[in-house]
């Protein structure tokens, strides 16, 4: 009798691991796709392609936004004076210290191409304002210099700079988000 | 206090029925027969006009959702169309609209109910816990249906609070992208959130049944702060003492509503959610819904890196714990008071805390409103502290070092005390007495 008592023992230890292993695997692969349609879509990710921008229609001085992947990005045109302001900083004393040079492209220092979601809380900031002649953030008090670094308030990084490349000298491409 | 069930069917089909399903002796035993302390004042009608305004919102909110589309390019004119075209339309949505912050009036009154007479204290923590539960639901479902109607404000709350999660170390960033499902807040974004504002809300509704569920196994608290000792002498049965109070708060508090509803339906929203939301300009002011404020000057009072000598807590995640840390510190409220009384009306110096608590939480929502500048900056980290300073130290030192007043022996005890002191007449523990009738 012992003996057939063991042998269902094994059984049913064998179909108890056995569903267990089934019903773990199984959810894991069922939670997997529901987690996995939250996030962008094929028809987002296509729309996210690189874009084109003519720069020859912005004045000295004067900025622009555009849209892209939903979210916008300043295109600055920047004064001799703006310029060395930022050039000027020590960076030691920044937040998020970053030269301006690193900031811009060689030979292009006039153009400064960020991001212009605040990276505090996304706000979009307003140019030509707050302590630094950068932008002032109105939601919760950022103030960023004129190269677009963060200098005072809650944020915690400077205007993330996007990938991009001179097409021309009056051209450029957006191919990417600021690598994080 | 559940006790044994006294329901004797009257009808042949009654006693079938309780033999398959006894939902007629639930609701007995629940509703009809249940004891209440016969001593609770019109603070305790807010569970009532709660559960009241949980079910007026998913019916004005069902009914809205038959003329709303969800997709950015129609919410807003959809929204329009019902306030325009549909029957009644801008009635529904205004008593949708108002309702919810009705809803937070009322939710408020509920858990500085429970904070003054000490509810909170065993042995009801799971009830408290629950409702603290319930409070976050309501929350991310009202915050939800703000974005609905695709306004200025509801673009730019949904991209500021939506923000707030990459603040998390790492994976921050990714986890807002499968939020928004997309790289920005987007359509996908407000096809979610619809789905989610209509759901939320049934869970809730789930949530509320456990809360009452808790609620009827403990029983109530009461003023006194003391258990029932004697069911016969301290309570009164539901039907009809608490019945028609419930009721009667119901009542006032929707003249209130329909008050809002009806003469100042605006008066509690923005503006500037009257304009259609556009991603590429940040209103000048992003304010949240009054019913937020608090959290939203906490979250802004953290303006500066918190130096923990291991690591550095940079500023913007130490505003997001901060603001997740006032809410949370809620849930922990039973093992930080450690009072043995309940009521305050017996703890003189609480007394006094309470209402410098009750203070601090409106400077809190006033600086919310206002623009992020000095002074009104570290105006919002002072009261920040002091916000915490309540539930981590005043709470867990004044239990210890507080007299408190000699408690009644009963409740019973407490209202014939009551009624002496009114000068009323004589009444006998035993003779059944009336419930008190003043709130
Ligand atoms: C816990 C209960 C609920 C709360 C606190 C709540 C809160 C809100 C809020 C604050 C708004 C924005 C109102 C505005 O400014 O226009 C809103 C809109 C909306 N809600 Fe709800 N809601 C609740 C339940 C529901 C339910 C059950 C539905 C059912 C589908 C629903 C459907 C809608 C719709 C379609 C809108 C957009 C129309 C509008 O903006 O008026 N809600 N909700
Ligand atoms: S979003 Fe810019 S300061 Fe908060």
């Amino acid at each position: 009798m012992a003996s057939v008592q063991h042998a269902e023992g094994d059984r049913r230890d064998f179909l108890f691991l056995a569903t267990g292993a089934a019903a773990a695997v199984g959810g894991a692969a069922v939670v997997w796709p529901f987690i996995s349609q939250l996030a962008p879509d094929a028809a987002t990710v296509a729309a996210g392609a690189p874009v084109e921008l003519d720069l020859s229609s912005i004045a000295a001085g004067a900025q622009i936004k555009i849209l892209w992947r939903g979210k916008p990005y300043f295109v600055r045109n920047r004064t001799e004076a703006e310029i060395k302001a930022a050039q000027d900083v020590d960076i030691s004393t920044l937040r998020d210290p970053e030269t301006d040079a690193h900031r811009v492209k060689e030979g292009h220092a006039k153009w400064l191409i960020t991001a212009a979601n605040c990276t505090h809380l996304g706000c979009v900031p307003l140019g030509n304002q707050g302590d630094y002649g950068g932008w002032f953030c109105p939601c919760h008090g950022s103030h960023f210099d004129t190269s677009g670094r963060i200098r005072k308030g809650p944020a915690p990084k400077n205007l993330p700079v996007p990938q991009y490349t001179f097409v021309s000298e009056t051209r450029i491409r957006i191919t990417g988000a600021a690598a994080a | 206090m559940q006790g044994h069930s006294h329901y004797v069917p009257k009808t042949g089909i009654g006693k079938w029925f309780d033999a398959r399903l006894p939902l007629p002796r639930l609701v007995y035993d629940s509703f009809i027969a249940y004891p209440v302390p016969k001593n609770l004042n019109y603070f305790w009608t807010f569970g009532g006009i709660l559960s009241v305004m949980l079910v007026a919102q998913i019916i004005t909110g069902v009914v809205l959702a038959m003329h709303y589309t969800a997709h950015v390019d129609l919410a807003f004119n959809s929204i329009e169309k019902i306030m325009r075209d549909v029957n009644y339309g801008w009635m529904i949505r205004y008593l949708h609209a108002n309702g919810a912050s009705m809803f937070f009036v009322a939710v408020y009154v509920h858990m500085l109910r429970g904070l003054y007479y000490g509810s909170y204290k065993a042995p009801r923590e799971i009830l408290w816990i629950l409702g603290v539960i319930i409070y976050l639901l309501m929350m991310a479902t009202a915050f939800m249906g703000y974005v609905l109607p695709w306004g200025q404000m509801s673009l730019w709350g949904a991209v500021v609070i939506t923000n707030l999660f990459s603040a998390i170390p790492v994976v921050g960033p990714t986890i807002v992208e499968f939020l928004w499902g997309g790289y920005s807040v987007d359509n996908p974004t407000l096809n979610r959130f619809f789905s989610l504002h209509y759901l939320l809300p049934f869970m809730i509704a789930g949530v509320v049944a456990l809360h009452v569920w808790a609620l009827h196994v403990t029983g109530q608290n009461n003023p006194t702060g003391v258990e029932v000792k004697d069911i016969k002498k301290d309570t009164v049965p539901f039907t009809p003492y608490a019945t028609i109070k419930d009721a009667f708060g119901i009542i006032c508090f929707f003249i209130l509503f329909a008050w809002f509803a009806f003469f100042q339906p605006n008066y509690l929203g923005h503006a500037v959610n009257y304009v259609p939301g556009d991603p590429l300009v940040t209103p000048a002011h992003i304010v949240p819904e009054w019913y937020f404020l608090p959290f939203y000057a906490i979250l802004r009072a953290i303006t500066f890196d918190i130096n923990l000598i291991v690591f550095v807590i940079p500023s913007k995640l130490g505003g997001v714990l901060a603001m997740f840390a006032a809410i949370a510190v809620l849930a922990f409220l039973p093992w930080l008071d450690t009072s043995k009384v309940k009521s305050t009306a017996y703890r003189p110096l609480h007394k006094q805390f309470f209402w410098a608590f009750v203070v601090v939480c409106v400077m809190l929502g006033w600086l919310g409103s206002k623009p992020a500048e000095y002074p009104y900056t570290v105006l919002s980290l002072i009261f920040t502290g002091l916000y915490f300073a309540y539930f981590l130290l005043v709470l867990p030192l004044l239990g210890l070092f507080e007299t408190p007043k000699a408690l009644p022996a009963s409740i019973a005890d407490a209202v014939l005390e009551q009624e002496r002191k009114k000068g009323g007449a004589p009444v006998t523990a035993g003779a059944n007495a009336a419930p008190q009738t003043k709130g």
